[in-house]
């Protein structure tokens, strides 16, 4: 009977949501084959595909880190390029295991959006680029001007805070895409863009007709720690994302690089030992197998590999390490210990 | 289906409802109980589940958010707005902005898409195929590109404001839009638009009045003519009352932008000319079937009679041509409004826009969706109410 069969059915329906609800996120990436991972789709440094279509950038590597942690492989890993305003629903909804996409960490995020954020991966604050031809030396000058920002970021509201402690008005131009942003600001609609300064020297970098031309002014006029983040609801899934990243610090700390990780596996260094897994322990702990860090450090490298391979001193970006330097070396970089 | 309960074998005599499957009208029963079951069980599903794994991820729910301090930027907006104000009143700029676009929207396609209709039914060989070029070009590409294309028309084709182009003295036009002098603030203003309302008032008034005593006496009265004297006239006299103030408002380039005046935003131009245009060539066909489904024998029964053209074209082809049009054309404006949602893309602040923004600065993806769809529901709901009375208005009233 048809009507039977709709209560047949609306009853599977049932029973097989609740089961997909409950499933844990790393037995249902291992059973998919590939980690499913949020980017940005178009910041060069961060998330970018390069001309060849391959994804690139800080973000895309610590997607390929956590696909390495669990497969051993870093392609296994498929990327889901998000703007700003489709970032949150699609980690919410569970499209994404995991978001990468130069988000920053704050506590409305952390709390009501229902995130969690894991380890910073790139200390950053906010500032302002203007066309040199201006004159403009200072954000201060800046009281009644055209900005151009990308709806839905902390940007967004960083912006009208700021020019309203400092008794200045402006008038914002916002726009969904960060490409359409960057075009409005390009062709003369805005006096000044504003978005996260590494963000700005990426786009200095990547897309200003003349780099030269454009001046990023010296206030930074906010905090913003760009973490991944995942789902409330499944611990595992958070340690295995959050202790990937600290393998990649913790890595630079003990100086192993992808290039010379070889040589640490037969250290006498009981801390390296567990490490790399050649004393046994860690890996089961996180219910991965136990040379997951000896694999991310080999296949995607440690922190200042990755920093410099997509946005140090070497890339147009030419950002310095700074904040994002170790601990050891004057920055915030800090790793919990392997034990 | 009473027809069918008599003739079917074994049924029951009528008024009696046996409770066997083998009886149509307890079949249908059943049938649509089990229905609406299903529906109803489908539906909490979704809600319980929605909301259970919104519990156990603690995303917040609710709309409470809508009191809290939005704390970002809005390009532009019909009422006052800062940072400071609420989630709410943020969203109500939205709203507005959104019904802005649509309202002019709607009525300036209404009257290019009903002259480029008209055109392509023109005898003269260039204005028709003129026409019908516009048409064929502007619905055959995707909005979305056209809003692209006039945006860039703007940011890229005009000069930077420093060196704005100055057609008129006081008006100015560059990559950040067209700045004009609008009268300075005075009482004469407010009350010579409570006079244009009185005078259009009156103007209905003696065009009923003109229409009772043609009926009566046959004698017509040129209301149009009186009607026009009493709109225009009524608010100048207001003004000359109240001594006439000359005093304007110019735009002055100061600092980084012009201050003063009134201005026109690249992102409306954008949105406004983009739909305007998109949806005229859309009106235009609907209107050209309009015209094209009265009879020509219509027009020639009115020659007949002695009617000269524009009263024949009033009073005898566009009554019937109007009953064609009319639902097609709400279609149209409902498009027009829904449509306005593409702003997003080019940065005018319509209500998708802002909610889009409120949704991802609170993670309340789900109330922020169901706002936008409770608003176009009810945006649509009233353009489609207001249409069919006003179909029902014009229709022909046979005897």
């Amino acid at each position: 009977m048809k009507s039977g069969f709709l209560a047949a059915a609306a009853a599977a329906v049932v029973v097989s949501a609740s089961a997909v609800a409950g499933a844990a996120t790393l037995d249902t990436v291992k059973q998919r084959g590939f980690v499913q991972c949020g980017v940005n789709a178009g910041l060069p440094g961060f998330g970018n595909p390069d001309s060849a279509g391959n994804w690139t950038g800080l973000d895309v590597d610590y997607c390929r880190a956590v696909a390495v942690a669990i497969f051993g492989d870093a392609n296994k890993v498929k990327f889901t390029p998000l703007s700003a305003q489709q970032r949150f629903p699609a980690i919410q909804s569970g499209e994404v295991d995991l978001l990468s996409r130069n988000t920053t960490a704050t506590l409305t995020r952390d709390t009501s959006v229902g995130l969690n954020f894991a380890p910073v991966t790139y200390y950053d604050g906010q500032g302002f680029m203007v066309p040199k031809k201006l004159g403009v030396k200072s954000a201060k000058e800046l009281n009644g001007a055209t900005v151009c920002v990308q709806s839905g970021t902390t940007t967004e509201l960083n912006l009208a805070d700021y020019f309203r402690a400092n008794n200045m008005t402006y008038n914002p131009v916002v726009i969904e895409s960060n490409d359409e942003v960057n075009a409005a600001y390009f062709a003369g609609r805005c006096d000044v863009l504003t978005t996260d300064v590494s963000g700005l020297a990426g786009t200095r970098a990547g897309v200003a007709p003349v780099p030269d031309d454009h001046v990023i002014l010296p206030e930074v006029i906010s905090k913003e720690p760009l973490a991944p983040a995942v789902r409330h609801g499944d611990d595992q899934w958070f340690d295995i994302v959050k202790w990937t990243i600290f393998a990649t610090i913790q890595a630079e700390e003990f100086g192993i690089t992808s290039k010379n990780v070889d040589e640490f596996t037969n250290s006498k260094n009981p801390d390296i030992q567990r490490f790399l897994g050649t004393s046994p322990g860690m890996g089961k702990a996180l219910g991965l197998d136990e040379k997951w860090a000896y694999n991310v450090v080999k296949k995607v490298g440690n922190y200042a590999e990755i920093f410099d391979r997509n946005v140090g001193p070497g890339t147009p970006l030419k950002l310095e390490r700074g904040l994002n330097a170790l601990w050891t070396k004057g920055g915030l970089m800090y790793a919990q210990p392997f034990r | 289906m009473a027809t069918e309960t008599r003739t079917t074998q074994g049924a029951p005599p009528p008024g009696g409802v046996s409770f066997s499957l083998s009886d149509p009208t307890f079949r249908a029963i059943v049938y649509q109980i089990l229905v609406v079951g299903a529906v109803v069980l489908v539906g909490w599903f979704l809600i319980s589940n929605t909301l259970d794994n919104l519990a156990r991820r603690s995303i917040a729910t609710g709309y409470h958010f809508l009191e809290r301090e939005a704390a970002f930027g809005i390009g532009e907006s019909l009422i006052d707005y800062s940072p400071k104000d609420t989630y709410g009143r943020a969203f109500l700029v939205g709203v507005l902005n959104t019904l802005k676009v649509s309202i002019i929207g709607v009525i300036l396609a209404t009257i290019i898409g009903t002259i480029i209709g008209v055109a392509r039914l023109s005898s003269n060989w260039l204005i028709a195929k003129l026409a019908s070029t516009y048409v064929e070009i502007i619905r055959n590409i995707p909005p979305l590109l056209q809003l692209f294309f006039w945006y860039a028309l703007v940011s890229d084709g005009l000069p930077p404001v420093r060196q704005a182009l100055n057609p008129i003295p006081g008006v100015f036009l560059s990559q950040r839009g067209l700045r004009v002098p609008v009268p300075a603030p005075d009482p004469v203003w407010t009350n010579m638009g409570i006079a244009l309302l009185v005078g259009i008032v009156a103007a209905w008034g003696v065009s009923r009045w003109a229409r009772a005593r043609q009926a009566r006496t046959g004698q017509p009265f040129p209301a149009g003519w009186a009607g026009l004297g009493l709109i225009v006239g009524l608010p100048i006299l207001t003004w000359l009352a109240g001594g006439a103030p000359l005093a304007m408002d110019v735009p002055k380039l100061a600092g980084f932008n012009f201050t003063g005046g009134a201005s026109i935003s690249p992102e409306f131009f954008a949105i406004l000319t983009g739909l305007t245009l998109y949806t005229a060539a859309f009106i235009a066909e609907v209107v050209r079937s309009g015209i094209k489904a009265v009879n020509w024998g219509q027009t020639e029964a009115a020659r007949a009679l002695g009617l000269p053209g524009s009263p024949t074209l009033r009073l005898v082809i566009l009554p019937q041509a109007l009953r064609v049009i009319v639902p097609p054309l709400t279609s149209q404006y409902l498009n027009l409004t829904k449509n306005s949602s593409l702003a997003l893309a080019i940065g005018y602040p319509d209500l998708v826009s802002i909610a889009n923004t409120t949704l991802n600065q609170t993670g309340q993806a789900i109330e922020g969706v169901t706002m936008i769809m409770g608003t176009y529901l009810v945006i649509s709901l009233s353009i489609s109410i207001f249409m069919n009375w006003y179909n029902k208005r014009i229709a022909l009233v046979e005897r």
